[in-house]
């Protein structure tokens, strides 16, 4: 098994198309810290207006902390359209260069070979989100130093003490891991059904954004009812890590997370989905005539 | 029968204008105030805001005179009502030219206290109207209200300790107003709903700073760096 994972693994470095992943998230954060270190007060003061109506906020709130999640609001959304680049290629990618049969004469299970490919799979998934924290959280706390974390939310803001963020910083990027798996794991399925890479990337991609729609549509009833059960209104549930809670004399607890039931929910779901996907996909596979 | 309503009325109005003149009470406190040229304290700051979730946070005040004031919160970021450099005493008596005029008694936290509001006599300043319960046994503020042009109406609570021979407070309460504070969800990427119960917690528009102070380092001296 591990010698299959490692030849997944050489296969998926060695073609260009991984890194496009990478280069696209340096780009995306150098732009971003290029056009806050110029003019990140103009932002910050653009996202305060309502809140300085009635309180002063003082203090150094554009650090590396802040930088950091203003970036993962940013590109968690988007780094599913660059997993599903790889993701939905690895088995479609092989049907198109005519290597799958080839590869399914040699003495290895089907369901082996699929689970391989599928930890590849999940192996760039998570590089790349350690990619996206070292860019995202380190190269930021260097580059704009560490202090408070100042959250805005729709109805209420957070303060984080300096000394009670990085933890929550490591269970974000771990959840984050989890959500980018579920999406590794539909790109998996869908290039399953295909003997092409472009139409499996281009599926999961409109899945996504498709089930992301849906999951801001709160106003209207009708979607209020299956949201809960699309893995995408889930993935998000990394911002609750920023959440704390209260005593009855609305003191912060430090330490503490709002609602620690909603990530174990949404993980469990994500989970589901994740196996869902992947015992679809070995099913399909093992029953199907691989003719490519 | 004419003579007598005439004696009436000067008996009350001149009973009543004289009691009304407490300018010299005031002066008397400000005087008390002024053996103050500079402070350094420590503290723990609490910010009870309904939708402010902040953990306490030690602080640290400086004044200098005449209206120097400056909170820092130990490398951190803080979060002060509107108006929030008017937290102490010392920078409400910066206004030298006023009217004080008094307003009857109350009680504040079991203490006999004297009203007395305060009008400046510049039409452009900000504060407006400050109302103040005077402890006239120990020359304190117990409490007071002050309303602004700029920053509406807040009230200011002081409990003393071993300071009170400066005037100044252990413990300082700050209450205020607030606004309403939303932001459009599609900017928060929030997209799951508020439980009903959290919503009206959150419509609780009254505003509460509490500060406690450990520690006063009175006329020491304090550069003006600290105050930019």
């Amino acid at each position: 098994m591990w010698t299959l994972i490692q030849i997944e693994l050489f296969k998926i470095f060695r073609r260009p198309r991984t890194y496009i992943a990478f280069a696209a998230v340096a780009a995306l954060i150098g732009v971003i810290q290029f056009g806050l270190k110029l003019d990140g007060d103009a932002y910050i003061a653009f996202m305060m207006r309502d809140i300085n109506s009635s309180i002063s906020v003082e203090g150094k709130i554009l650090n590396g902390y802040q930088v950091c999640y203003i970036v993962l609001q940013a590109l968690l959304v988007h780094v599913p359209l660059l997993i599903s680049l790889v993701a939905a290629d690895m088995v479609s990618g092989e049907a198109n260069m005519g290597t799958l049969r080839l590869m399914l004469t040699r003495p290895v299970g089907r369901t082996k070979f699929l689970l391989a490919k599928f930890i590849a799979a999940t192996v760039y998934t998570v590089l790349l989100l350690v990619w996206l924290a070292i860019l995202a959280l380190f190269l930021n706390m260097l580059i704009f130093g560490v202090d408070d974390l100042f959250l805005l939310k729709s109805q209420y803001v957070v303060l984080l003490r300096k000394d009670d963020i990085f933890w929550r910083y490591i269970g974000a990027f771990g959840f984050a891991a989890l959500a980018m798996t579920t999406v590794a794991a539909l790109g998996f399925l869908l290039s399953l059904f295909a003997e092409n890479s472009i139409g499996p990337i281009i599926a999961t991609m409109s899945v996504i954004v498709f089930l992301t729609i849906l999951s801001t549509l709160s106003s209207i009833p009708l979607f209020n009812t299956i949201k809960p059960y699309l893995f995408t209104t889930h993935m998000i549930s990394w911002k609750e890590f920023f959440d704390i809670k209260v005593n009855d004399a609305n003191e912060a607890i430090i330490g503490s997370i709002q609602n620690p039931g909603r990530i174990i929910r949404s993980s469990l779901i994500l989970l589901a989905h994740i196996a869902g996907f992947l015992g679809i996909g070995i099913w399909v596979f093992r029953k199907k005539d691989i003719l490519s | 029968m004419k003579q007598s309503i005439v004696f009436l009325l000067v008996a009350l109005l001149g009973g009543n204008l004289y009691s009304q003149d407490m300018t010299p009470l005031v002066r008397k406190l400000k005087a008390k105030l002024d053996q103050v040229n500079d402070y350094e304290a420590e503290g723990k700051m609490k910010t009870d805001v309904a939708f402010i979730k902040a953990p306490i946070g030690r602080v640290k005040v400086f004044y200098k005179k005449p209206n120097k004031f400056r909170l820092k919160k130990d490398g951190g970021i803080s979060l002060l009502p509107k108006g929030g450099v008017s937290v102490n005493m010392n920078s409400i008596f910066t206004i030298s030219d006023f009217a004080a005029i008094d307003a009857g008694e109350a009680l504040v936290n079991g203490t006999h206290t004297r009203i007395v509001k305060i009008l400046p006599s510049d039409e452009n300043s900000d504060i407006v109207l400050t109302t103040m319960y005077i402890d006239e046994a120990s020359l304190l503020v117990r409490k007071s209200t002050v309303t602004t042009r700029e920053n509406g109406t807040y009230t200011i609570e002081m409990n003393y300790g071993k300071f009170a021979q400066y005037g100044l407070p252990d413990k300082v309460i700050f209450s205020f107003n607030t606004k309403n504070y939303s932001l459009p969800k599609g900017i928060t990427l929030e997209f799951d709903d508020d439980k009903p119960a959290e919503t009206e917690k959150l419509k609780n528009r009254k505003g509460r700073v509490e500060i406690t102070y450990s520690n006063y380092t009175i006329n020491k001296g304090i550069g003006d760096e600290v105050f930019r």
